[in-house]
């Protein structure tokens, strides 16, 4: 695969604003995580930074050509769910397992 | 034929799933997908109590493509609202009737209203008769029921059948 | 040549997937910091962080296909998933905040029947008087 060129200037111009903007977002959320003012409202800034993490390892992935991150952005994914379930299932109910 | 294989959308769908997980089509992962798909719904067919029928598998897929260009439309709506004046946000709780009956089809009209157009499903009442809605421009709760009713509860009524 | 070309395009196309992408990953949470109730800011991660995500994911999705010998789809699968956990996330959030009473400018829905949607009966009700009234923070 030595044929196949390098990631060319438009694609890495692409990927540094994506990735400025993505930290961006993971900056305003983790503001939010820390400000409050409720406990619903730290479980969705918990849920929101899930969802940036997996973008920021997308693009990541993108930048270094290899699908090696991919499994990663798939089980953030996965417990992040899990994880805001459980968060949410316990404010509601006060416990998580019946 | 029913014993053998229970759930035959579910089995689908898992072996679509491991072949996407697995990022490969050759014969040996169909196979092994295959297996998987119909070994675990034989073994959690006990979990599965809800049978769905899909009645017109067209108007489905035309409610899917409807939803998908709707939730385009819905990311550039709140996008504008996100960054225009606050004084555009109206919001309010709006308590819509359910008419669909059914897990599977009350999950993904209540899914629907959450990816759609500045509305979101809060609520679910434990009958599931009803559902709060917070809707972000909710001056006229009637237009926005009307139009959930008719864009997608009536499309999945019609579409599916759970017995 | 029309290889380079086609470079250039899937280049091109991958680069304004990303944009977008990113782009509306920080709407999404700039609405979190920007909106003023829990309610609202439930709508934009939601629906901004499913579009910006996915619109990542298809970038992935065209890169490596053109990029590695087959076909590379299972960033469709991560997109799935987004797909239908964000909505279910968002509904069960709303819910632990009615069943908290989180205050929002849009006026709860009475009392009566929250009650009702609590449905679980054993938990004492929280000990702050409910308001109907919404809390006018500024």
């Amino acid at each position: 695969m030595n044929e196949l060129p390098e990631t060319g200037l438009i694609l890495n111009l692409a990927l540094a604003v994506g990735f400025l903007l993505v930290t961006a977002a993971v900056l305003l959320s983790l503001w939010r995580l820390i400000i409050g003012p409720d406990q619903p409202d730290r479980i969705l800034a918990l849920d929101t930074l899930y969802v940036n993490t997996v973008a920021l390892l997308v693009l990541l992935d993108i930048k270094l050509a290899s699908s090696l991150y991919f499994e990663a952005a798939l089980l953030i994914a996965l417990f992040g769910f899990v994880g805001t379930v459980a968060l949410a299932k316990f404010l509601t109910r006060g416990d998580i397992i019946e | 034929m029913k014993k053998l294989l229970p759930h035959p959308i579910l089995s689908l769908m898992l072996l679509g799933l491991w072949l996407l997980l697995v990022n490969s089509i050759s014969p040996g992962q169909i196979l092994l997908g295959a297996l998987l798909a119909w070994l675990i719904p034989l073994y959690t067919a006990r979990f599965w109590t809800a049978q769905i029928h899909i009645r017109r598998p067209l108007l489905l897929l035309k409610l899917t493509g409807t939803v998908l260009v709707d939730i385009l439309i819905a990311n550039i709506a709140v996008a504008r609202l996100i960054i225009g004046p606050r004084a555009r946000i109206q919001p309010a709780f709006i308590r819509m009737p359910l008419r669909v009956k059914g897990n599977v089809s009350v999950s993904l009209l209540a899914n629907t209203i959450t990816l759609t157009p500045g509305t979101l499903s809060a609520s679910l009442s434990p009958d599931r008769s009803e559902l709060i809605i917070h809707a972000l421009q909710g001056n006229d709760p009637e237009a926005i029921i009307t139009d959930i009713r008719e864009r997608y509860e009536q499309p999945l009524l019609d579409a599916l059948e759970q017995t | 040549m029309t290889t380079e070309l086609t470079t250039l395009l899937v280049e091109l196309f991958v680069a304004l997937l990303i944009l977008i992408g990113a782009g509306f990953t920080l709407l999404g949470s700039f609405g979190l910091v920007r909106l003023s109730d829990l309610y609202e800011r439930l709508h934009t991660p939601t629906k901004a962080t499913t579009l910006g995500v996915g619109s990542l994911l298809i970038a992935s999705a065209v890169f490596f296909t053109w990029r590695e010998p087959g076909v590379s789809l299972h960033e469709v699968l991560v997109a799935v998933f987004l797909f239908i956990t964000a909505p279910v996330s968002a509904h069960l959030i709303a819910k632990a905040a009615l069943h908290q009473r989180t205050p929002s400018h849009s006026g709860l829905p009475p009392e009566t029947l929250l009650e009702k949607h609590d449905g679980h009966g054993t938990r004492t009700k929280p000990d702050t008087d409910p308001k109907q009234k919404p809390s006018q923070t500024d």
